[in-house]
């Protein structure tokens, strides 16, 4: 059973072409990660979806409704938390819940089981006002809101963009929560770690989507051979790989750097290459691709430009 | 390459009775990449804020560039370049614009804004670009042209606070490559992140918890010291331990 239906959408902004032909579903009860940088068109694809922008051709529905025949039935069974944030910062923490409850016709008390979990980390603080709240507090009043109305389908615009790996960590651990109770939640992230935490993803760049699928089968399909490489100096390293003709990618990732080897080449040559150089202590060796390597290789691949 | 940029000494700001930054101490060299992370309310900004020279500390004693962070406040923002995620060039501007326009605030010639200018757009690549405004690019070339922009003066230092948030993952690594490239003709480079990769691209790591810098070092001195494997799980350690 799909919870959102989405077909050919198209959407420009003048000649900027946001959306370009994207279709997925995303699965009742799934935790989907829509994954990209910034201006790759996840914020379009949410307000498109939350009935705040009109596509330009293309279909999409959430649970069965559609986006523009009936907007207002969404609206009532869907939570939004768009990527600014979207509180009123002269209200008290009780005062933005009271408020938002009120709009959906409904009251704290009715639904404090579904946010109890949450809202006891910021009850501490529920006199004061909402633009005095750390960057953490805030993220979660803002989700508290969200979940007021217990919605159907939750969509959250990079919830955790700016936010430091802890609460980040924290954050992903509530959105566990609340799939197990049945809520299905699209979210999009420009950190790329956070796909493992979603049941699906799809990535998104300029637009179009590159990719959709798990994470796994998104990193078994990766072309290649990917190796890792370290040595005495790192930054040589960086540039005298980029010399390298047999490799087709090198990226720096934390303390190695991350090559994709052509074929008919393989670690000795790079490590010939890399003595010639001048380098010491050379570590290569093989390894598993992560998402980031995936996302690269996909935008580097001539059919996604 | 042994001369101290930055040097501080039980640096404090209160605000009230609240502490933001609690007696911190360290230094940073010249050409030197410095990674300084904590959580978010951590006391960065704070910190960041005295050592561009913005506002004056409650007490404790600093340097930069050799200027007293009390006294030399103009110096200072002369001798420095800054950019953030959330605020770095004008939009309504063109490249060319931008260029010329902190050109002229870091009291740069007209004849080495030319120079500069032009230089700069061809190693960037912008050619077609230059007159183009800046909210038409996007946000990967925004944030390479903004580093370049903020270190064209060739300041002493230059403070990056997450410079790179929401930028795809070819970009970020493009823009660490020009860093290295900064810091390699001596420029030191004082840098805030979110992306636990990048603090293993620094050349020292500071850690600040609750105003207090907790740790300190190489990003392998501080993997060995708290047995992680990663500088996330150094992260999470003591983050936590702060909570």
């Amino acid at each position: 059973m799909n919870s959102i239906e989405i077909k050919n959408i198209y959407k420009s902004y003048k000649d900027a072409k946001a959306l370009e032909n994207i279709s997925f579903e995303v699965k009742k009860g799934e935790i989907f990660g829509l994954i990209g940088p910034d201006g790759a068109g996840k914020t379009t694809l949410f307000r498109i979806l939350t009935t705040l922008l009109l596509k330009d051709s293309g279909s999409a529905s959430v649970e069965g409704f559609d986006v523009e025949k009936d907007y207002k039935a969404i609206r009532n069974i869907i939570g939004y938390m768009p990527g600014r944030f979207s509180l009123y910062q002269d209200l008290t923490v009780e005062e933005n819940l009271k408020f938002f409850a009120t709009i959906f016709d409904t009251s704290i008390e009715d639904n404090y089981e579904l946010i109890k979990d949450i809202y006891v980390q910021i009850e501490p603080f529920r006199k004061r006002k909402a633009g005095q709240l750390s960057g953490g507090m805030k993220q979660k009043l803002a989700l508290c809101c969200a979940l007021i109305h217990q919605p159907k389908v939750l969509f959250l615009d990079e919830p955790t963009t700016g936010v430091d790996p802890v609460s980040r960590h924290e954050f992903w651990e509530m959105l566990k929560k609340l799939k197990d109770k049945g809520i299905t939640i699209m979210v999009s992230t420009p950190y790329m770690d956070e796909a493992s935490l979603c049941d699906r993803i799809a990535l998104i760049q300029s637009g179009r989507i590159m990719r959709i699928d798990t994470l796994d089968n998104i990193v078994s399909a990766f072309p290649g051979n990917l190796y890792a490489v370290k040595s005495g100096n790192m930054i040589a390293l960086n540039f005298d790989l980029k010399d390298f003709s047999g490799i087709s990618s090198s990226y720096i990732f934390g303390e190695y750097i991350h090559i994709s080897l052509k074929k008919d080449n393989d670690e000795n040559m790079i490590m010939e290459f890399l003595k010639m150089k001048g380098h010491s202590d050379i570590e290569i060796s093989k390894l598993q691709p992560g998402i980031e390597d995936c996302f690269m290789e996909l935008m580097n691949n001539p059919e996604n430009r | 390459m042994n001369e101290d940029i930055i040097i501080t000494e039980d640096l404090t700001k209160k605000f009230g009775s609240f502490i933001a930054c609690d007696k911190i101490s360290f230094s940073v060299k010249k050409g030197e990449i410095f990674g300084f992370l904590g959580a978010n309310g951590a006391g960065k900004t704070t910190a960041i804020r005295m050592l561009c020279g913005l506002i004056l500390p409650t007490s404790g004693k600093a340097t930069i560039g050799g200027f007293d962070i009390y006294k030399d406040t103009e110096k200072i923002k002369l001798n420095i370049g800054y950019m953030s995620q959330k605020f770095s060039l004008y939009e309504d501007l063109t490249v060319k614009e931008n260029i010329q326009f902190y050109g002229g605030i870091y009291r740069l010639s007209p004849k080495d804004i030319k120079e500069r200018s032009k230089q700069l757009i061809g190693e960037l690549g912008l050619e077609s670009s230059e007159n183009s405004l800046i909210k038409s690019l996007p946000l990967g070339w925004r944030q390479k042209l903004a580093f370049s922009i903020a270190i064209q003066h060739e300041p002493k230092i230059v403070f990056l606070d997450e410079p790179t948030s929401g930028v795809d993952p070819v970009t970020r690594r493009q823009f660490w490559d020009l860093i290295y490239k900064a810091a390699g003709r001596g420029i030191s480079v004082f840098v805030t992140t979110h992306y636990m990769d990048e603090a293993e691209y620094c050349g020292r790591v500071s850690m600040m918890v609750a105003g207090k810098i907790e740790a300190m070092g190489t990003p392998k001195e501080l993997k060995s010291r708290f047995n992680s494997g990663s500088m996330y799980e150094v992260f999470l350690h003591l983050a936590r331990g702060a909570k």
